[in-house]
């Protein structure tokens, strides 16, 4: 399920095994994406690549920025992209720079 | 005109329940207060940490909750028990709740003699108050009268895509009616709250609302922490929540689409028809009691990862969009909108199902929560233990 047609993931609405073709609207169109892993219910499929360091939108707002270059058909969750908000961690980076 | 069954209290507000509340003033009359609500069915003790060794703005929240709690028009009568010698003043409690013309009564264990004796005069107390409580009666009372939090906890990616915006819906629907809807949580309209912004009536609300946030992420700064971990919780995680943002632009749906008309503080008092936003940490029980202290009658909670939360003198309706869930923690949950998902359902009449629920509570129907005795409450604190 995709939200928005700025959105670069879409939600997977059942668990999704490496290697399956996720089917996906967008808007109008419908798109067929080759999953590159296993999706859980719940998570997220990149419906498009996304750069090291670029926003990641969803319900077509920002929700944060990959860390690492993430391929159409990846997973997106924690382990490459990161909050920009509420970031004390790097508050603190800051204070000691 | 439509109409709900409600209890009419001696200032004109209406209650959807008739609850008697046992108010410990600190922790240390906790123990005297459980006794007494063992032996009284149905009486109802707020249970807390706090009320001594506190000071300032830290002291004045606590006592600002435990009056409000007593103050909320679902609670007939209040017995207020003290220990004797704690910062919040139990008399200054029992007037502010007897400005609202409800029956109160307050003593001390130290002057009573101790628990046993404190114990036993609570029960003769909470006996005589319940049998006057239970001669009232339900009438009918215009539905613009009730006011309903809305809330999320346990979050998963089903609550934004699902719940929350079915929740939205009723809401909607309850302010049409000319009824009162309240949205807390500041942490997590954090990444979201441009959105929110955007709707406020006044230029004053939109300034307070960034505020609110702006000081709530200044917090977190001080803590020297990434939120992630915290809020997004490990279930949250789990559920397929990546950030803050995620969790947030996911959230706000859930109370609708009217102009904000104010930003108030925790446990404020909420005024009277519209929506509003109280600032609140996103924790459950600290929002869902605030909201209680500011004079809902109804939170409706939604919930993917299945929580069991109820609160102490407002029913909790538990709403899902996640099926699976449902089906395991049926017990727990009140309305199952995930035919949503599966496109089975339209979102509006997954909102409508929502809206007669609300109704339905109103009228006297029990929610899980409260068949099953989950009476949560917890205070926020914004100080340190002296």
């Amino acid at each position: 399920m995709v939200v928005d047609e700025r959105d670069h993931v879409a939600t997977a609405l059942r668990d999704l095994a490496k290697g399956e073709t996720a089917r996906i609207r967008r808007g109008e169109d419908l798109l067929s994406i080759e999953l590159l892993e296993d999706v859980a219910f719940g998570h997220k499929i990149a419906v498009k690549d996304i750069m090291n360091g670029k926003d990641v939108r969803k319900y077509g707002e920002v929700i944060g920025r990959a860390t690492i270059d993430i391929k159409q058909g990846q997973h997106v969750h924690v382990h490459n992209i990161e909050g920009i908000r509420g970031r004390g961690d790097q508050a603190v980076k800051e204070a000691h720079a | 005109m439509r109409t709900i069954q409600a209890y009419v209290r001696p200032n004109g507000d209406i209650g959807i329940r008739n609850h008697l509340l046992i108010i410990p003033t600190v922790i240390c009359s906790n123990q005297v207060c459980s006794r007494i609500v063992q032996m009284v069915p149905d009486a109802v003790a707020i249970t807390h940490q706090h009320g001594c060794s506190q000071i300032g703005a830290d002291k004045d929240r606590t006592f600002e909750v435990l009056a409000g709690t007593g103050k909320n028009p679902n609670v007939g009568g209040v017995i207020i028990i003290s220990l004797g010698c704690e910062v919040v003043d139990p008399i200054a409690l029992a007037e502010e709740i007897r400005k609202t013309g409800k029956p109160v009564e307050v003593f001390d264990i130290q002057s009573v003699g101790g628990s046993v004796k404190a114990i036993q005069h609570g029960v003769e107390l909470a006996r005589k108050m319940k049998a006057e409580l239970d001669k009232q009666q339900r009438v009918p009372v215009p539905l613009s009268k009730l006011k309903v939090g809305v809330k999320c906890g346990g979050s998963d990616a089903t609550s934004g895509l699902a719940s929350n915006p079915a929740l939205g819906v009723a809401a909607d629907a309850l302010i049409e009616s000319g009824g009162t809807i309240v949205i807390g949580e500041t942490t997590e309209i954090i990444g979201a709250e441009h959105v929110l912004a955007e709707r406020c009536a006044t230029e004053e609300t939109r300034a307070k609302l960034y505020h609110i946030v702006d000081r709530f992420e200044k917090e977190v700064d001080r803590m020297g922490a990434d939120m992630r971990g915290g809020n997004p919780s490990p279930g949250n995680i789990a559920g397929g929540l990546s950030t803050i943002e995620e969790k947030s632009l996911g959230c706000i749906s859930k109370c609708g689409t009217a102009l904000i008309k104010g930003v108030i503080e925790y446990a404020e008092d909420i005024p009277e028809t519209g929506l509003y936003f109280m600032d609140s940490p996103g924790n459950d029980i600290e929002c869902v009691s605030g909201m209680a202290a500011g004079g809902v009658h109804i939170v409706c909670f939604t919930t993917g990862r299945g929580t069991p939360t109820g609160a102490a003198v407002v029913p909790v309706i538990k709403i899902t969009g996640n099926k699976k869930m449902f089906m395991h923690m049926e017990d727990n949950m009140d309305v199952d909108v995930s035919d949503i998902l599966s496109g089975t359902m339209s979102l509006q009449s997954s909102g409508d199902r929502i809206w007669q629920e609300i109704q339905e509570v109103a009228d006297g129907k029990l929610t899980k929560a409260e068949i099953l005795g989950h009476q949560e409450f917890s205070i926020n604190r914004i100080g340190p233990s002296l």
